[in-house]
């Protein structure tokens, strides 16, 4: 062993550092370290504070062992079928609304212009969360759900569109071809070549959107857009733990619901 | 009779694919058209039907100016085009009924294709070419379920529901076994005997182009450099089209696998028919 070592001339080899210049590389590591250190050090901590806190989130916690479904019976239920139905009509309206969307926004079909103007959509409604816009919409609708409505849609297509524009550019460029030599029209040419290319992604991206504007719906409530959310945001207010628990428990059931049944309704389209 | 002159296209990276390619068909014509990699074979049969378009010349299908047409007359024209892709190009998530359908989309309108409602004639003729093919007991797989020879035949049965009367094939063998090659060349070629067909077919395999075509056109570097039978196509017309190679050599191997290939050939034959 030793032999062969010595006759292939030991070289060694190091694998080169990411970071070439050694001050750099050290001088990095350390001002992470100082800005880290005072960066959590500038956090205070009022421990009588958590001494308090720590009772009421204990409070909180058992809350979940006995649930209240029934005192708050009927603002419950108003809460939970606004929640539903803000979900079930923003994505359809926001997948309506994101199919040709995604069409212009597919570099492979749309001319520049109406590519630029699409993307120009996606770019914005993905650039505004979902809170800041529900502000705006409860500024021009006032509070109900019909902002959350219309929040939830908007930000259905920036993140719809986007996607299925992708899934668009990434299709099989000689099954679209073949397609369009049989003298196929362009809707024709979409309904045949790109709709059968892309359709799987399409019921998973919107089953996915689904379950997040469910999510959504029950926070877009605490700055008034309707919804479980607003329900929600009383029961704390009126520290109702247990009604809060039961709202949170519901929720969580609901969504597992979707993301079961989601996954189900995608193995079955691929 | 496809009738293409000073045919050229440069692409927007500078490359010539063609240069100035003049070319007759007759009806009833099969070519082949041989030439090696980025010759310019592909652009040429993809001028013809516009899928790229041409950048000056003139294409005439039995009179109609191809290359002079907007969009809705090229998709009225496109329609008398049938074309055959390598790797087949069937939409693979639709059915085998849909794709050959498909090939009608030319003749009906957006909502009767939408909801699948073709005419009779078309379903009828549909189910005629998918026998003819051997493929009727297949019309509800999905395309991607079909092994290469039997989705090469649904292309086939595509390209010919479209009533077309010329056929672009691009390299139909590219991708399938020696022996299903020799089945799809042959079944390509009686259909086009059939119903008196011109076809150009873009192919690499020399041997199994000059055993089944009437007329072969080399092209080298887009331009044509050989027009002739097959029979006149020798080893100094292959290094013309193809450079210097020990041609000889591979022909006298070709010649003894066709020997040995022959007669299994014939044995197979009645079993697979």
């Amino acid at each position: 062993m030793s032999e062969a070592v010595a006759q292939s001339g030991g070289r060694t080899w190091r694998k080169p550092p990411a970071i070439e210049r050694p001050w750099l590389r050290y001088g990095l590591l350390v001002f992470t370290l100082i800005y880290l250190y005072f960066a959590v050090g500038s956090y205070d901590v009022n421990w009588a504070r958590v001494a308090e806190g720590m009772e009421r989130g204990w409070k909180f916690i058992k809350a979940f062992a006995n649930p209240d479904f029934v005192s708050r019976r009927s603002d419950f239920i108003e809460g939970m079928t606004e929640s539903i139905i803000m979900t079930v009509t923003s994505t359809v309206v926001g997948i309506m609304i994101s199919i040709p969307v995604a069409l212009g926004a597919a570099s492979n079909l749309a001319p520049l212009p109406i590519y630029l103007f699409c993307r120009t959509i996606i770019a914005i409604s993905r650039a505004l969360h979902e809170i800041i816009v529900a502000i705006l919409m409860v500024a021009i609708f006032g509070f109900g759900p019909l902002a959350g409505f219309i929040t939830l849609s908007f930000a259905t297509i920036g993140f719809l569109a986007k996607l299925l524009a992708e899934d668009i550019e990434a299709m099989d460029k000689s099954q679209a071809e073949a397609v369009k030599a049989t003298g196929a029209s362009w809707l024709q040419w979409i309904n045949y070549a790109v709709q059968p290319q892309v359709m799987p992604r399409l019921i998973g991206l919107s089953m996915y959107r689904l379950d997040i504007n469910f999510r959504e719906s029950a926070v877009l409530g605490l700055v008034g857009a309707g919804g479980i959310g607003a329900t929600l945001n009383t029961a704390f207010d009126r520290y109702e733990f247990d009604t809060a628990a039961a709202i949170i428990i519901t929720i969580i059931a609901i969504v597992m619901i979707l993301e079961y049944s989601s996954s189900i309704i995608r193995r079955w389209v691929q | 009779m496809l009738k293409i002159t000073a045919l050229s296209k440069r692409y927007k990276t500078g490359d010539d694919a063609l240069k100035a390619v003049s070319l007759e068909v007759p009806d009833g014509q099969v070519l082949g058209l041989i030439g090696p990699s980025g010759a310019g074979k592909s652009t040429l049969i993809r001028c013809v039907n516009r899928l790229v378009e041409p950048t000056s010349g003139s294409i005439d299908l039995n009179g109609a100016q191809l290359q002079k047409m907007g969009s809705r007359k090229l998709r009225k024209s496109r329609r008398k085009i049938g074309m055959i892709f390598q790797e087949y190009a069937l939409v693979e998530r639709l059915s085998v009924m849909e794709n050959v359908l498909s090939g009608r989309l030319g003749y009906v309108g957006f909502w009767k294709s939408l909801f699948r409602k073709f005419p009779q004639s078309d379903i009828d003729e549909a189910f005629r070419l998918l026998e003819r093919v051997g493929l009727d007991h297949m019309v509800n797989k999905r395309a991607d379920e079909l092994s290469g020879g039997q989705r090469q035949r649904v292309g086939i049965a595509r390209a010919l529901i479209q009533n077309p009367e010329l056929l672009l094939v691009d390299e139909p063998t590219a991708s399938l076994d020696p022996k299903t090659s020799r089945q799809i060349m042959r079944l390509i070629c009686e259909l086009c005997e059939e119903r008196g067909l011109s076809a150009i077919i873009n192919i690499h395999d020399v041997a199994l182009a000059k055993l089944f075509v009437q007329r072969i056109v080399g092209l080298q570097a887009g331009e044509v450099v050989f027009d002739g039978a097959p029979e006149s196509l020798d080893s100094s017309v292959l290094t013309q089209i193809y450079g210097e190679e020990d041609w000889e050599a591979t022909s006298k191997d070709k010649a003894s696998e066709n020997e040995e290939a022959d007669p299994d050939d014939v044995n197979v034959e009645p079993s697979n028919v």
